[in-house]
């Protein structure tokens, strides 16, 4: 079976907006983001359950997105694909879901794996988006996948408990971080990384454009809270919540 | 302004995230309707006129029973074109968040997620979000129709207007091949006594400096006492203290009540963001330089074991029960 995984490179370490372009700024170090991590670790854990297939990691991002792939693939993965254009550079949830499904629609696999968000933006939607866009059912929030006889089985946590969904396959799932521990890349993985193809794609390969429908217009200081009020006792905790009205 | 607000509903209620964000919508003028999808849920809709809505539209179907995201893409899609709707508004959930993505890729529509506010700027809508753990507020805006909204849960108070009962009109559409094949298998709901996180007015969450986690009883009993829910760290759910479903955090679920009780709680940043947009924060800790006293609006530095028990038993007698 083949399975995609979708990934993002995040930055490293305290990250930062540009106040230029308002978006952020990637120009340093990058790592896998760490949600993805589950989603690659589940999509080697589906082929080596089934003992064949292929594990295909895709991203959309700057150059330095090749690090995230590299990590992929030293943790297993087989291949990777990476769309690399400076005109999808800022791209919002349109855009970004219209070029992955291209990418996607280019492979064909069976299914397709995200992680729950990125850890930069906190987006927590692009699955839907591109599913939409390949025509696919899609099932979220993930917490125990079971793959088998041309169907996937998915167990969504939402705010009321969980949902058993059932789908056949192709099909779209983003997983969530309780889903499985992810592995560390092992040294031999690590120097076999290198070796494995990469494939390196522009949006005119695609045939595809990126045109956003959402615009960044300024940054502002968030409200501050101010220095907080004191108390030692429950008396005075109390008087401070009647104070507020919230008794 | 032509404005349609997703309404989620369960167990025969409106999602008070949802009527939230009607208020919200009603405070902006123009236009108003709310969508209302599942089955047996007509009864429901009226009840949307307090909050501001004119109208619902209702698709009260058995085959659109399931709390899927897809069938509601189409219900949605078809709603925009035949209003002709240029704003549709989400209230964060687990649900409405694959509704607005599939949606926005359907229509190649502008969606703009984790909104904690939303202002008109004459014709312009100005949305504001929160980003980088929420230490800078970024203002955002579309630049075609329709314009799709998805708030942070929580971010408004349901207000109940002078509105009367919405006007119910049914419709229907057409469901795409792929939107059905997904199916409810089975759903579990978790039996619980207070509300849900979400949906709660006040949230009493446990941190590690409870010490053991059989003292999550001190936590769940304040809880109870205010009427409220109980919230965890990331830290003790991993430790299994206490159930996922109940992480409040980056990795678990962003709330905003009217007050954030935190007790034991150190304050780690992956903690932060997922309450610091509540209205008020007291928090309990025995160390006085705990990061999360930097955003609390109360800081009581004292041993919780002493003053838990006893906040409980004043806070029931205040509130009489």
């Amino acid at each position: 079976m083949k399975i995609a995984v979708c990934v993002k490179q995040v930055p490293e370490g305290n990250k930062r907006l540009d106040p230029a372009t308002k978006r952020l700024d990637r120009s340093g170090e990058g790592v896998l983001n760490p949600f993805d991590a589950n989603a690659v670790e589940e999509a080697l854990r589906v082929k080596e359950r089934t003992g064949e297939g292929e594990v295909v990691v895709l991203t959309m991002g700057p150059p330095q997105a090749a690090d995230a792939l590299r990590k992929a693939l030293a943790m297993g993965a087989d291949r990777a694909v990476h769309v690399a254009d400076e005109r999808a550079a800022g791209s919002d949830l349109v855009a970004t879901s219209r070029v992955l499904a291209a990418a996607l629609a280019r492979e064909e696999p069976e299914l397709v794996l995200f992680g729950q968000q990125s850890a930069d933006s906190d987006g927590a939607v692009l699955w839907a988006a591109v599913a939409e866009r390949l025509e696919r059912p899609v099932i979220s929030q993930v917490a125990e996948l079971t793959v088998e006889r041309g169907r996937v089985r998915g167990k969504r946590q939402t705010e009321f408990g969980y949902d058993l969904i059932e789908a056949p396959l192709p099909a779209v799932i983003a997983v969530s971080d309780a889903v499985n521990e992810p592995r560390y890349p092992s040294l031999k993985g690590i120097m076999g990384a290198k070796k494995k193809p990469q494939e390196e794609l522009s949006l005119a390969d695609l045939g595809v454009e990126a045109e956003s429908r959402t615009t960044v217009l300024e940054l502002t200081e968030p409200p501050g809270r101010g220095e907080p009020a004191r108390a030692e006792t429950a008396e005075q905790i109390i008087a401070f919540l009647e104070q507020k009205r919230l008794l | 302004m032509k404005t349609i607000v997703f309404l989620e509903h369960h167990d025969s209620e409106l999602q008070k995230g949802a009527l939230g964000v009607l208020s919200k919508a009603a405070s902006l003028g123009g236009d108003l309707t709310g969508v209302l999808v599942g089955a047996g849920v007509r009864e429901l809709a009226a009840q949307a006129g307090k909050f501001g809505a004119g109208r619902v539209h209702v698709w009260d179907d058995p085959s659109v029973e399931a709390p899927l995201p897809q069938p509601r893409v189409d219900a949605l899609a078809t709603l925009v074109e035949e209003e002709g709707a240029d704003t549709v508004l989400f209230a964060g959930s687990v649900l409405a968040a694959d509704v607005a993505a599939g949606l926005a890729a359907r229509l190649d529509a502008g969606l703009n997620w984790d909104l904690v506010d939303l202002e008109a700027r004459g014709e312009e809508l100005v949305g504001k979000r929160p980003a980088l753990q929420d230490t800078v507020y970024v203002d955002v805006g579309w630049t075609s129709t329709p314009r799709l909204a998805l708030f942070r849960s929580g971010a408004f108070d349901p207000s109940a207007g002078g509105g009367g009962e919405a006007e119910v009109r049914e419709f229907s559409a057409e469901l795409r091949d792929f939107s059905t094949v997904a199916a409810m298998v089975e759903q579990a709901h978790e039996e619980s006594s207070g509300p849900a996180l979400e949906e709660a007015d006040v949230i009493v969450a446990g941190g590690r400096g409870l010490g053991e986690p059989e003292k999550f009883t001190l936590v769940e009993e304040l809880a109870k006492a205010f009427g409220g829910a109980v919230g965890a760290t990331r830290a003790v759910v991993d430790a299994g203290w206490y159930p996922y479903a109940h992480q409040i955090g980056q990795t678990g679920k962003t709330v905003s009540p009217k007050l954030y009780v935190a007790v034991g709680i150190s304050g780690a940043i992956q903690h932060k963001v997922g309450m610091q947009s509540s209205s008020v924060i007291v928090s309990i800790n025995k160390d006085a330089n705990a990061p999360i006293f930097e955003y609390s609006d109360l800081a009581v530095v004292g041993d919780l074991h002493e003053i838990v028990p006893k906040l409980t038993e004043l806070v029931r007698q205040k509130r009489g029960a």
